[in-house]
């Protein structure tokens, strides 16, 4: 009796107000996501729209929490460890906690208009939103593998689901499917290397897992297990990301996906897979740096090589885009390279600067893509790109503003997020990376420019005009403001990625959970 | 330590060498007079009207989906009943709110028709 009565009155009594605190925007998210299951069942056809407000006021709500945490965090304090060290709410999780709330909101505006244009306006696509949100913030304060993984799957199944919400679409409905498989094996397999991390260490806890790994790979540098057990976790992470060779099944997905889901997938559920990633390489496996860094090299360059050389050939605009949010975990890829983490950051602000202003522009250019979805018109194809600056100067400005962003031409955000991966490298001496990164730009001008060519250059192929919705127009709204503002005003959002890093290290997270 | 695993083996080694053993003896000693009756296959004591390799109805799925979820439920409830008294206000609190989002769901799947055999 005596073994199970101590850890249950411990469990009892070590969950305090504070970790509710923690949890609060979690938790505010979950009930909001019921209401709107709830609501929706009793919303007449017209009233459907109701649900979007819900969720935004839900999204609302949640970053207020995370505010409350945001201001927990004082100077002096550097993170807060909660239910038995699970989860460390520290500065890098409340800045990936807005990036996720940002990138939702955008997404639940862009998809009023379109889900009425789909006829498949249901309550269930906004609820689903927010649970997946819910799955990326425990993917970023987790500090434990079975909770890292909990709302890494709590993402995905969401994600599976939203991506074949249009039932009646046959290209949504394969893109569902194959999205599932590929996605279910993978997280199999990452699943399995938790396992032998577990086996090796003997904990669950990241810092736990740090230490022993210390002593095992000081032992033996060559550790065959640890570097088995490193391949598998690093094959379902990067899957997650998208990067060369696990990226097959990012365009099938983000082509048949609903495009504000696309938009979704792109910023939020990548920057939660980062998240996550950063989380892992560098919290807990941090003692097999020399291990996973020529690995990461080799992947970086056939990312970068893969995504911009099969972007070129793209006639799709999603499928287009897929390709170079693949290039783009490629740059990405390098700052994680470059950062050798105690003594050189400016990698790791760089990749989270990157996400940063990734979020707005690449939203941007989907919500484009889906204010262009009108009776009869799909509009994802590059044909229906053509001529738009006659028919909808605003969009088709805007388009090339997020365009010129993501091929990094200052003074757009998008040449702050490439300038500081590039310095990064050159800092800590990989001149050949630096190099091969700055040619794949050029690369990446020529496609984007391409869709650029259509917009302005080419006569329209039909006479259907663009309408804009004023839920679209906000979103576009939110968007530019990000793109321009950021590459116009770099400092403020430095120092927000700055204060995001700062006492983000792993020795001041392990000091504090032992 | 692989040699703490040596009695898992030896374990696993009866255990086939019993269900082998009855297997064999039992062919052995028994009398084997087959007819139609005795070879069909059992269904809880009903004749098969058909073969069992056709498609099914995807409501067959839903059904099973459901049951899995309420399954798991109950998983999850039997645990807290052993330990109801131990686990006080704290564990009473922290299952109706369990039980709160799975009711949600409940609803839910009630009002879209899953549970409708149309």
């Amino acid at each position: 009796m005596d073994v199970l009565t101590t850890p249950l009155t411990a469990f009892s009594q070590y969950f305090s107000k504070s970790d509710y605190v923690l949890a609060l925007p979690m938790i505010l998210l979950t009930v909001f996501a019921l209401g709107i299951l709830m609501i929706d069942l009793m919303l007449p056809e017209e009233w459907k729209r109701l649900n979007a407000l819900t969720a935004l006021i839900g999204l609302g709500f949640s970053a207020a929490a995370v505010f409350r945490i945001h201001s927990l965090l004082g100077p002096e304090v550097s993170c807060i460890p909660g239910f038995f060290g699970t989860v460390v709410m520290d500065r890098f999780a409340v800045y990936f906690f807005y990036l996720f709330l940002v990138g939702a909101a955008v997404a639940v505006l862009m998809s009023v208009k379109y889900l009425e244009i789909e006829r498949e306006n249901h309550g269930e696509y906004y609820a689903l939103i927010l649970f997946s949100v819910i799955g990326m913030m425990a993917m970023a304060c987790g500090y434990d593998i079975i909770m890292l993984f909990i709302g890494l799957e709590l993402m995905a199944l969401s994600t599976y689901v939203l991506v074949g919400f249009l039932r009646r679409d046959q290209r949504s409905n394969e893109a569902a499917l194959k999205y599932l498989i590929l996605g279910a094996f993978s997280s199999g397999i990452f699943a399995y290397g938790l396992s032998l991390f577990y086996g090796l260490t003997g904990s669950t806890n990241l810092g736990t897992i740090a230490q022993g790994l210390e002593k095992r790979i000081s032992a033996n540098p060559n550790d065959p297990v640890v570097i088995f057990a490193l391949l598998a976790v690093s094959t379902g992470l990067l899957f997650k990301i998208a990067a060369v060779p696990f990226h097959q099944w990012a365009p099938d997905a983000y082509e048949g996906a609903p495009t504000a889901i696309t938009g979704f997938m792109s910023v939020a559920v990548k920057s939660a897979a980062w998240a996550l990633l950063l989380r892992m390489f560098l919290f807990g496996f941090y003692p097999l740096r020399a291990l996973y860094v020529p690995m990461l090299i080799f992947v970086a360059l056939a990312t970068l090589t893969g995504g911009n050389l099969a972007a070129i050939t793209q006639t799709n605009t999603k499928r287009l885009l897929a390709y170079s949010s693949i290039a783009h975990v490629g740059y990405m890829l390098l700052g994680l390279i470059a950062s050798d983490g105690t003594s050189n950051t400016t990698g790791i602000k760089g990749i989270m600067f990157y996400l940063l202003v990734y979020t707005f522009m690449n939203l941007g250019a989907f919500a484009v893509i889906a204010s262009l979805r009108r009776r009869e018109i799909i509009g994802d194809d590059l044909d229906d790109l053509a001529g738009l600056y006659k028919k909808a100067p605003v969009e088709a400005v805007l388009m090339l503003i997020f365009l010129l962003s993501l091929a990094g031409i200052p003074p757009l955000a998008g040449f702050y997020g490439k300038y500081f991966i590039f310095l990064s490298l050159v800092e800590t001496g990989h001149f050949a990376l630096a190099g091969i990164a700055v040619l794949y730009a050029v690369v990446g001008l020529y496609y984007y420019l391409k869709m650029a060519n259509a917009m302005f250059m080419r006569e329209e192929t039909t006479a259907e005009p663009v309408k804009s919705s004023p839920s679209m127009s906000l979103a576009l709204a939110i968007c530019a403001i990000g793109t321009i503002g950021i590459g116009l005003f770099p400092n403020v959002f430095i120092e927000l990625v700055n204060w995001s890093m700062s006492g983000a290290n792993a020795a001041t997270i392990a000091q504090l959970m032992h | 330590m692989p040699q703490n695993y040596v009695p898992i083996f030896i374990f696993l080694l009866i255990a086939f060498l019993i269900g082998a053993g009855t297997v064999l003896v039992a062919s052995l000693i028994r009398p084997n007079n087959p007819d139609k009756v005795k070879l069909m296959p059992y269904e809880c004591g009903i004749d098969p009207v058909d073969s069992a390799r056709k498609r099914y109805t995807v409501r067959f799925y839903i059904v099973a989906i459901l049951f899995v979820v309420f399954d798991v439920e109950t998983v999850f409830l039997f645990p807290w009943a052993v330990q109801f008294k131990l686990l006080g206000l704290f564990g009473f609190v922290e299952m109706m709110v369990f039980l709160g989002i799975l009711i949600v769901g409940y609803i839910w799947i009630w009002k879209k028709g899953a549970l409708e055999w149309i």
